[in-house]
């Protein structure tokens, strides 16, 4: 089972969280186009690699936290904040 | 050569020593009509309805690893149309009916098993969902009926239909037409029959990039084993679309996810319908092995690991002991994953790309196998006719900006 770390408690679990997909994505403006918006909604990069995603520990301590993470390995290779920018890139 | 209880004769009185491969290995050649990426059944359905619906047969399926060794190999082989709204209801009916065909027009025994498909209702919310579904689907000219409790006992001894139950049983949407099928023998059929008509099936070959002309246009694909040139190239790779799709230059709206299932050691015939209970997420069925083969949830976090966690694994058993107690003592001889290809309304992509003269076939998720019969079809129209098929209008990756989705997510009987 995978393991992750969550920012307060430690490492737990992977049944302890829930992935809340891609993190990063920022949400266009009142101008955009339903293009922008659709794929601001719906497109993603999906990559076969790094990932940059949002966890919550619902079944803990019940805060959201980013991971990197890698997609074939499972590997987590940073934890940071919400706010906090990316200390590495997504992508394959 | 024709299979029939004749060659079977004349092979046995050989020994089975001289039965012919049922497909070539040949060389990629410079340049196609048409390239396939994706080797699997979808892939493989595609090449052969280009040859048979449409003539053309100077084409090329490029797998990356063995043919039928993704998704088509690591399914539950569930075959069903019980999909509610009009758009999926015509395309997975038009798909099961070819499934039916399938062995004869193939040449090839699919072992189609239409033993009835059953949905369990574990509330009465569960029964008036479900009573709404098999009148939505008799609109449609479905065949589904409502069971009682009663005659899921009949239908299927070993659940267990105590009122204490965890999910207690009060019912069941029943789709006789139904059933399972030899996933191998789908994917082998198709590459034999397709190989037969002039195609040619190259494994162990990768994408590795798209080459674009005049006006964006693909011109060729690069490979691990050279450039092959083609007047126009279909995608059907499931789960890896999005790494295609980057190689290609733009998104789709997937994501990618392990699909868990596994099987127990072979037993008696003890269960011959196929029975998934939403409330828990497990689906079963016997194979013809004997093999109790259980599907599960999806890992709800993006892999391409092709390998399932423990959590889910551990979910689906227990949630299949609450329907089955008797199965306490089997042991799971084989467990696995696939990488399914979520899209946010459970429905298929089937069209052009933003890049012209591409196309793919994807978003099938966790119900692909199904599908092939009429993702093929689909696919094979759009590449022949650069139009996309009738049935395939409403599933254009437009509908992501349109917003007019087809959310099927209760349908696939899988929570998302």
């Amino acid at each position: 089972m995978m393991q992750l770390p969550c920012p307060w408690c430690g490492v737990r679990d992977e049944t302890e969280f829930v992935c809340g997909g891609t993190t990063h994505l920022a949400r266009p403006g009142l101008e955009a186009s339903d293009a922008e918006w659709g794929h601001y909604l719906f497109f993603r990069d999906n990559p076969k690699g790094v990932h940059l995603e949002r966890w919550r520990h619902s079944f803990g301590c019940g805060a959201w936290f980013n991971l990197a993470r890698h997609t074939v390995t499972h590997e987590v290779l940073a934890v940071y904040g919400m706010t906090e920018a990316p200390p590495c890139s997504g992508a394959a | 050569m024709k299979y029939s209880a004749l060659a079977l004769l004349r092979g046995a009185l050989s020994s089975h020593r001289n039965w012919p491969p049922a497909w070539r290995s040949p060389e990629p050649k410079a340049a196609y009509d048409a390239v396939i990426v994706g080797g699997g059944g979808h892939g493989l359905a595609t090449a052969y309805y280009l040859a048979r619906n449409h003539g053309i047969r100077n084409v090329a399926v490029i797998e990356r690893g063995w043919l039928g060794g993704g998704n088509t190999g690591r399914n539950t082989t569930v075959v069903r149309s019980n999909y509610l709204y009009p758009e999926s209801a015509r395309l997975y009916d038009f798909s099961l009916r070819l499934y039916e065909g399938l062995s004869r027009e193939l040449n090839f025994n699919i072992m189609l098993s239409q033993r009835s498909h059953l949905m369990l209702a574990h509330s009465r919310h569960d029964l008036e969902s479900l009573s709404r579904w098999v009148n939505t689907m008799a609109m449609h000219g479905i065949d589904a009926e409502l069971v009682s409790r009663e005659q899921v006992g009949v239908l299927v001894p070993p659940l267990d239909l105590s009122p204490d139950a965890r999910f207690p049983v009060l019912g069941a949407m029943r789709q006789r037409r139904g059933g399972t099928a030899r996933h191998d023998a789908v994917a082998w059929g198709y590459a034999r029959a397709a190989d037969a008509l002039g195609v040619d099936i190259i494994q162990n070959c990768e994408v590795t990039g798209f080459v674009t002309g005049e006006g964006g246009r693909v011109t060729a694909v690069d490979t691990t084993r050279g450039r092959i040139r083609a007047e126009r190239v279909g995608i059907a790779a499931a789960g890896h679309s999005s790494v295609l799709a980057k190689l290609a230059g733009f998104r789709l709206p997937v994501t990618s996810y392990a699909l868990q299932a596994m099987v127990t050691e072979p037993l008696k015939p003890t269960l011959d319908v196929v029975v998934i209970a939403p409330g828990t997420g497990a689906y079963v069925s016997q194979s013809d092995k004997g093999e109790m083969v259980i599907g599960a949830s999806l890992d709800l976090f993006p892999s391409y690991a092709q390998r399932g966690s423990f959590g889910v694994l551990q979910n689906v058993v227990a949630a299949t002991l609450a329907m089955f107690p008797s199965f306490s003592r089997l042991r799971l001889l084989r467990h696995w994953a696939g990488i399914v290809d979520v899209v946010h309304d459970s429905s298929p992509i089937i069209g052009p790309t933003p890049v012209p003269g591409l196309y793919i076939n994807c978003g099938w998720g966790t119900g692909g196998f199904k599908a092939i019969p009429v993702g093929g079809w689909t696919l094979a129209h759009a590449l022949a006719t650069g139009r996309s098929h009738e049935l395939a209008e409403a599933f254009q990756l437009e509908r992501f900006i349109t917003g007019r989705l087809i959310d099927e997510a209760a349908a696939t009987g899988i929570a998302h």
